[in-house]
């Protein structure tokens, strides 16, 4: 028999044991640490105007070249990138915290109570991502607390539904009946017993929620409702180069070769995840070929 | 006995019921919508007005909008009119939003349908030749590349793309629409572009789904029997595996396809596409609140209207669902 930290150890030696998500791992440690550290390693200023420098291609002192207005491409990716986990964290944060209320509350309860919030929830998903996110843009006006809460809305519907799912599959579990048996608390049995037995499925949506925050936060900003000049945005900066794609090709690869690094590596770390602590998401195929 | 009637078929019934639960959504949609408006804060008329703002011109906008009048007939006015087809007129320029909207349709219905055969030309052959060959090289390197283009911003490829085949080339134009009955050739030069974003991202989602669904087959009983009693492995392919997974293929393909339609606001944008997305993207630039309300609400119905087809297409081929 296996204890809890047994898995928990055995768990970590998994996710290593694949490289793909050990790799994807690494990456999106750099990213952390660009995140936090942006100011301080971008070698320039983020709005450092040297016009004589405009658009030169990369080179020893300018690695990822100048944009026209001569700023440093490199620089201004970096505090980019920072914006961008940013509004991609705190908006999934909010998605996560809204949505898993609302799923658990609605797994666990069931009756009326579940309809009226999966309705809900329901209706919300009629709506389009980036339409609805547009629709919050609309009523509030564009900018970064704007594009939090437009990306954060969009997400709430995932989370309720997988927490619900993940709800309704623990809720009958022996350990939880016999807890509501002894007469404990609904507060208490959530916490304590419905709460860790569904992070899994939480965790691998987690990651896969970042990686298309990042996408919407950069689609907002590339049509100009996101964060707004003169803070560097990845999607701004691809709008900008569409005048010099020719002429200076830096302005627009790096830029987007930023978000889909950093989106990739989400999407594969939170493959890699599933793999590992959802098993039950991994195809059911899978399981069926080892039984044969 | 009484003559059954056409409401006691199993499919009957699941229609009606998946009917009436897309009515509700749908009304769900339009409460949202409606609160659009409300939710503004500060006045929207003088917000939309901005500064070509008089008393008059606001009044006149004002009771033209029936933003006068008390919320609960504002909404059931609202509500009953967008059922009889009419989404009221547009801030802007007092055009009928509903005109404009269909006006823009055919421009987002071609490109949507244009990028859909696109994903499954790469979805199909990708997906079953990956499920076939599992746990190889090339189903490997499929599922590396269908997660690339997951993940690519279907903006920068766009650029990407014009910078390449338009800008540096020369063989395509950089952006804009032509009829496609009224100069076909243009037609499809102006449509190659978007359309290959759209249906390259498309297809990299689409091509996991038909993998999968492609390998769930391949792990029934009726295959294994169909290989144990000696069929060919070509017949078991075909015949047993790919046919069945057709269902889930088509399900998905439904499902992408609003997808499509709903979200190629950015595509349309970069292209000058004159389609929904670009009206959408506009409208809120130009703080245009009818026309914004007129085109999510179509563009929520149309997602609603194809799911409610894939649905019931999936309950007649597979009764499994509509008895569940």
């Amino acid at each position: 028999m296996t204890t809890r930290d047994d898995t928990r150890i055995s768990s970590w030696k998994l996710l290593a044991r694949n490289p793909v998500t050990l790799v994807s791992a690494l990456v999106l440690a750099a990213v952390a640490v660009v995140a936090v550290f942006a100011q301080a390693l971008a070698p320039y200023g983020i709005n450092d105007v040297d016009v004589p420098n405009a658009l030169q291609a990369p080179s020893l002192t300018h690695w990822l070249g100048t944009d026209e207005l001569g700023r440093d491409v490199l620089s201004r990716v970096l505090v980019a990138v920072q914006a961008s986990m940013r509004i991609a964290v705190t908006s999934v944060a909010l998605a996560l915290v809204v949505g898993v209320a609302i799923g658990v509350l609605a797994g666990y309860r069931g009756g009326w109570l579940d309809t009226v919030l999966m309705r809900v929830v329901d209706v919300m998903f009629a709506f389009p991502v980036l339409l609805l996110a547009l629709a919050v843009v609309a009523i509030l006006g564009p900018g970064v607390t704007t594009t939090i809460l437009a990306i954060g809305i969009v997400y709430t519907p995932i989370f309720a539904r997988v927490g619900r799912a993940s709800t309704l599959g623990v809720r009958t579990e022996p350990y939880v009946r016999m807890s509501q048996a002894m007469g404990t608390g609904d507060g208490y049995i959530l916490r304590r017993h419905i709460l860790p037995n569904i992070s899994g499925p939480l965790i691998v949506q987690t990651s896969l929620s970042l990686a298309f925050a990042i996408l919407s936060e950069a689609a907002l900003s590339f049509l100009g409702l996101g964060i707004q000049p003169p803070q560097p945005s990845l999607g701004r900066m691809i709008f900008d180069s569409q005048g010099f794609v020719t002429m200076a090709w830096w302005m627009a690869v790096f830029p987007g070769a930023a978000i889909f690094v950093i989106v990739l590596a989400f999407n594969l770390f939170g493959d890699g995840l599933r793999d590992v602590l959802d098993p039950k998401q991994r195809t059911t195929v899978e399981a069926r070929r080892r039984e044969r | 006995m009484a003559a059954p009637t056409v409401l006691t078929h199993p499919i009957a019934r699941f229609v009606v019921r998946r009917l009436a639960y897309s009515a509700v959504v749908l009304l769900g949609v339009a409460v949202v919508v409606f609160a659009l408006v409300h939710l503004v804060p500060g006045d929207p008329v003088r917000i939309a007005l901005g500064t070509r703002y008089t008393p008059e011109a606001y009044e006149a906008l004002r009771s033209a909008s029936g933003l006068d009048r008390p919320i609960v007939s504002q909404f059931f006015g609202f509500v009953g009119s967008a059922a009889t087809g009419d989404l009221g007129v547009s801030f802007r320029n007092g055009d009928p939003v509903t005109v404009t909207l269909m006006e823009r349709l055919p421009a987002t219905l071609s490109l949507g349908l244009a990028g859909m055969v696109i994903a499954l030309l790469i979805a199909v052959p990708a997906g079953i030749y990956s499920a076939l060959r599992e746990g190889r090289a090339s189903d490997a390197v499929i599922r590396i590349s269908s997660q690339f283009g997951v993940s690519v911003p279907d903006f920068w490829m766009a650029i990407l793309l014009v910078g390449l085949f338009s800008t540096t080339l020369g063989w395509l134009p950089t952006s804009g629409y032509r009829p496609l009955f009224d100069d076909p050739v243009g037609w499809l030069r102006h449509i190659v572009l978007p359309a290959v974003t759209v249906g390259l991202v498309a297809g990299a989602i689409m091509t996991r789904y038909v993998r999968s669904a492609v390998l769930e087959v391949a792990s029934m009983g009726y295959v294994r029997t169909a290989r144990s009693k000696g069929l060919s492995p070509r017949v078991v392919t075909f015949r047993h595996t790919v046919r069945n997974a057709l269902v889930p293929i088509l399900t998905i393909t439904g499902i992408q396809l609003a997808t499509i339609l709903s979200g190629v606001i950015v595509v349309e944008v970069v292209f000058a596409w004159p389609g929904l997305g670009r009206l959408v993207f506009n409208a809120v630039a130009a703080r245009d609140y009818p026309l914004i309300q007129g085109a999510v609400l179509l563009i929520a119905a149309l997602f609603l209207l194809i799911n409610l087809i894939v649905d019931v297409l999936y309950a007649v081929v597979d009764p499994r669902i509509r008895l569940a």
